[in-house]
């Protein structure tokens, strides 16, 4: 029984990982309708730039914030010069270019910086486990900092102007060009918004799973697939699917099937429950009108 | 395809008339100089280029299939990489354990894929857009796994994979087995892209284009929208799987590692900028995903990858619709000046 | 036929002309002034990684170049990315072979690649030499007599731990993680050689794939299994966690560490060095972030080499030591060729080096081959991370006696 415990607390760790990713593709889906797929990529190369600060004398706090510009500035300007060109393609033309975002992106990163696993800091650094070791104070506090970008996320999207004018942009752009939303902007923060949010969701993994250029590769399809388990649209169900998908994965590879088909198995259940309730746990069911 | 096709009795229905009528004459030129430029590079190029042009070929086929469900259908596949596989090894386990040859594993190999596509039609059938993806995504990342999980190594190989033979060219043939591996490909993939020319111009062709593009009327109009699309993902997986049966026989090896993810996502971006929903188009994905490497690679063996994915982009920058865009684009402009 | 004449009338020329060049034309890949080789590495795609090997045997090329080159000529080094999957290495050994036409392949990466040209090197006899893969299948001399591997596989490097565990605790509970490939399945491979029968009451394993965020619940469910011995056949990222969590669950079983995953400055300082003490592993190579190597005159070479040939290069990546050792084998190679770069002369040579140091290998480790010994590495030796780095203990093993 104290190995059951044991996983479970184990995969509450893990998800949280997948949380603040997933957290991460659930903003970009609000403010653009877009799932990017490039988003591991940028939020790798987000942290590795947040790296490079610290290796160059900067103090934690300026990096992780500093960084948050930088990316920011990165997801709008890769909107406006990458995406804003096919904005009017089809859908399927736009994944080709997310396709090609994660090449670029993915490649070029272990160009730049090299291959070698790297140390990324925790700000919440303390020797003293917790759990019996199960759980760092890290992985604590990164938690935390997923939660505290939730609210944020929410309250922002809830009480200004500019979030509302935001989802509006993403909604129904021709209407919202209408009453005098800048769409074309509008897209552009969400990038930079979204790109920020991967940036710290990286800055959080880091600490945990090491800094190498693959470091998003799987956990991108975890987020994914909890970001879609929760709901799309709803970010408090993107945290939720995320902790659900990793307590999962830890259940059905000890108990279920061993470890070698853990993936498949977490994959085959999030699957079963999307055919079950197509828009996610909590996801808005759309109903469209003919 | 614009949605009033769709919506169009006569065309779901009726006889089917090409856009513009072209003569009859004209369209047996058409596949006349198509035979030739098939056909010529069996003696013109050496067999290094002609083993490449034989891939090419192959991924041109998987990329057709993938278009059946993606293009004219309108369901986003994300995972064909694991009928692609599926396929391969379809053929790979009968030909290395029970000594079968390579044409009589085909039909398994098809109806292998086609079974489990039909399996996979079904969740597809309740889950649209993002969420398909997702699906079809896990199924090509579960694959390579199952294929190496302990309970089918003796059959799979596990992760050392399983070798096979290419079909020997038949005595009285002056063809070399790389020529023959060609001339395989081509009249398995000619009749394939026949069929697939022959169903996309068929009722049931247009009711698959109606259904993507319009489902509602097209189910008001009597369409079983549920036995189209899952049946639509049945075929789509059948031809990818082909393609995947004639890659173990050419490549002569399968691994779990020759299908990893990427494979998906080469397909996806060849039917990208072949053009969605082109039959022409799926051959020009398969020598784009399979040359632009090459190129990539030549500009700059520091970071080919990135070299790459910046072509993928300019390409779709040019030509949104992908190269069958260019073409029809070509054609109208043609057909307004005569 | 008028090929075949035209050949002919061209050889018989070149005969009268000069009878050293003959022997040059007739051979592929080979001019008067040039050799050309070959290979196939991951350039682009997740396993990039190791494009650092190449690189530097590119660097080591045009060292020897600009000493001179080998036999009065300049090698070629000739490099193509195949993004780790087999079918493209297929067409771009293809493409080396038949285009380009090289001499011979040096040192193609991984496992499943150099599977899928196994057959069609030896059936085009190309020598296939000191690939860049642990596997065991590359010393099979009579049925794939053109290739050839060069580090220790990693199932002699698991029977070694297995052997070590048998002396030291009989009755262990064994742990296995491994990663979920080829690499991994042979750290299974090697401990169920060794335990025979035993393998299943003793043993405990679990896998994880190489997508994987992290491998806790599969340490915690080999802790909770009991076990007191633990074996990982894993990379780098994931064996930083794997030390890291083993020290924080309070957790001490006696833990073996691939030899893939032990550089110090890679693996160990991210996990905290004293949280691997204890540590074991059985290597070939010096780890050039352990300061007892500070001084040492094969490192120094190799530091000297690096400053000046790759000098944005990273110091702490071990890809760099293995590529420069993998390096000048090939180079004794050529040397010993004399003028004659045939392909069966440059097979003949590549099995029969007499035992050789290298400035980046152990000392008492050798490289040595003849026509039926294919594992031109055969030896480690047991070592123990003391905290500030590795103290070799017991006689150097060789991998056949295992």
């Amino acid at each position: 029984m104290d190995g059951l415990a044991h996983q479970i607390v184990a995969g509450i760790a893990t998800g949280g990982i997948y949380a603040s990713v997933a957290l991460a593709i659930v903003m970009i889906y609000q403010a653009t309708h877009h799932v990017n797929f490039a988003q591991g990529e940028m939020a790798t190369l987000s942290t590795f730039i947040a790296w490079s600060m610290i290796q160059a004398g900067m103090p934690y706090w300026v990096a992780f914030f500093g960084t948050i510009v930088v990316s920011f500035a990165i997801g709008v300007v890769v909107e406006r010069i990458l995406i804003r060109p096919v904005a009017n393609a089809p859908v399927l033309t736009m994944v080709g270019v997310f396709i090609g975002l994660l090449l670029i992106i993915g490649n070029a990163t272990g160009w730049i910086f090299g291959y070698t696993t790297k140390v990324f800091p925790s700000p919440f650094a303390s020797d003293r486990p917790l759990f019996g070791g199960l759980v760092s104070a890290h992985e604590l506090g990164s938690t935390l900092v997923t939660l505290a970008v939730l609210t944020l996320v929410w309250a922002f999207f809830r009480f200004t102007r500019l979030g509302l004018a935001m989802r509006a942009a993403a909604y129904n752009p021709r209407s919202a060009r209408l009453v005098g939303i800048r769409v074309g902007w509008m897209l552009a923060l969400g990038w930079g918004m979204a790109a920020a949010i991967g940036a710290v969701a990286g800055m959080m993994v880091a600490p945990v799973v090491f800094l190498d250029p693959t470091m998003m590769l799987g956990i991108l399809l975890y987020a994914f697939a909890g970001a879609l388990m929760g709901g799309i649209d709803n970010p408090a169900g993107a945290v939720l699917g995320g902790f659900s998908v990793g307590v999962l994965e830890n259940l059905a590879g000890a108990y279920v099937v061993g470890t070698e088909l853990k993936l498949t198995v977490a994959l085959a259940i999030i699957i079963g429950v999307l055919v079950v309730r197509p828009s996610g746990l909590f996801g808005r069911v759309v109903l469209s009108r003919v | 395809m614009s949605a009033s096709k769709g919506l169009n009795p006569e065309a779901a229905i009726g006889p089917i008339a090409a856009p513009v009528a072209t003569p009859a004459w004209q369209r047996g030129l058409y596949l006349l100089i198509g035979l030739c430029l098939a056909i010529a590079p069996l003696f013109l190029l050496e067999s290094f280029h002609l083993f490449q042009l034989t891939m090419a070929v192959i991924m041109a086929l998987a990329v057709l299939g993938l278009n059946i469900v993606c293009g004219y259908n309108g369901q986003i596949s994300l995972g064909h990489g694991a009928f692609f596989a599926v396929g391969a090894y379809a053929t790979a386990i009968l030909m290395s354990h029970f000594d079968w040859s390579f044409w009589a594993t085909l039909p398994v190999s098809a109806v292998v894929c086609g079974i489990i596509g039909y399996g996979i039609g079904f969740p597809a059938l309740r889950l649209a857009g993002h969420y398909l993806a997702l699906t079809t995504f896990s199924l090509a990342v579960a694959v390579p796994q199952i294929l190496k999980h302990k309970s089918i190594e003796d059959w799979t190989g596990g992760v050392q994979g399983l070798f096979l033979v290419k079909p020997d060219p038949p005595a009285g043939l002056p063809l070399s087995p790389d020529q023959w591996m060609y001339v395989v490909t081509l009249i398995v993939a000619g009749v394939c892209f026949l069929l697939a020319w022959n169903l996309i111009r068929s009722r049931i062709g247009r009711a698959l284009i109606a259904t993507r593009d319009n489902p509602t009327a097209a189910e008001a109009m009597g369409m079983n929208i549920a036995s189209l699309k899952t049946r639509a993902f049945a075929v789509s997986a059948m031809i990818t799987g082909i393609a995947g049966s004639l890659s173990a026989v050419a490549i002569e090896f399968v691994a779990p590692d020759s299908f990893s993810i990427f494979v998906s996502i080469t397909l996806f971006v060849g039917m990208v900028v072949g053009g969605v929903a082109s039959i022409l188009g799926s051959l020009f994905g398969g020598l784009f995903v399979l040359f632009v490497p090459n190129i990539a690679e030549a500009i700059s063996k520091a970071a080919p990858g990135v070299i790459y994915g910046v072509i993928l982009i300019l390409f779709l920058f040019l030509l949104p619709g992908g190269f069958a865009g260019l073409i029809r684009s070509i054609g109208h402009r043609l057909r307004s000046r005569s | 036929m008028t090929t075949s004449r035209r050949i002919l009338l061209a050889g018989s020329a070149a005969l009268l002309a000069a009878p050293r060049l003959v022997r040059a034309e007739e051979s592929p890949g080979v001019t008067a002034t040039e050799l050309r080789i070959g290979t196939t590495y991951a350039l682009s795609g997740p396993a990039s990684a190791y494009s650092l090997i190449p690189k530097c045997v590119t660097a080591m090329v045009k060292r020897l170049n600009e000493e001179g080159g080998i036999a009065g000529r300049k090698i070629n080094f000739l490099v193509y990315d195949d993004a780790y999957s087999p079918p493209r290495t297929l067409e771009q050994t293809r493409r080396l072979v038949e285009q380009d036409k090289v001499a011979f392949l040096f040192n193609n990466l991984g496992t499943p690649t150099n599977s899928a040209i196994h057959r069609y090197v030896n059936q085009r006899k190309v020598p296939h030499l000191f690939l860049a893969t642990g596997a065991d299948k590359w010393a099979e001399p009579k049925q794939y007599p053109w290739t050839i591997g060069w580090q220790p596989s990693y199932r002699t490097e698991a029977q070694i731990y297995a052997k070590h565990i048998l002396e030291q605790k009989p009755e262990a509970k064994i742990g296995l993680l491994y990663q979920n490939d080829d690499f991994g399945k042979d750290y299974v491979n090697g401990v169920k050689d060794v335990l025979g029968p035993r393998f299943d009451a003793m043993v405990k394993t679990a896998s994880h794939e190489a997508t994987d965020a992290t491998v806790d619940s599969q340490l915690v469910s080999l802790q909770a299994a009991g076990c007191d011995a633990l074996v990982c056949g894993i990379i780098p990222r994931f064996a930083s966690q794997a030390i890291r969590r083993v020290f924080d669950l309070n957790w001490k079983p006696m833990m073996f560490m691939s030899n893939v995953s032990v550089s110090g400055s890679v693996v160990i300082e991210p996990a905290g060095k004293e949280k691997a003490i204890g540590l074991i592993t059985s290597d070939y190579r010096k780890d050039q972030s352990d300061p007892s190597w500070a001084d040492d005159p094969g490192m120094k070479e190799w530091r000297d080499f690096m400053a000046r040939y790759i000098p944005d290069g990273e110091l702490g990546d071990n890809n760099y030591t293995y590529a420069y050792g993998v390096g000048l084998t090939l180079f004794q190679v050529l040397r010993q060729c004399g003028n004659d770069f045939s392909r069966g002369n440059v097979m003949k040579q590549a099995t029969s080096l007499q035992p050789m140091a290298l400035p980046t290998l152990l000392p008492g480790i050798m490289v040595s081959t003849s026509p039926d010994n294919y594992r031109p590495i055969r030896h480690m030796q047991l070592q123990r991370w003391d905290g500030r780095g590795w103290v070799r203990f017991g006689k150097v093993i060789e991998g056949a006696e295992v």
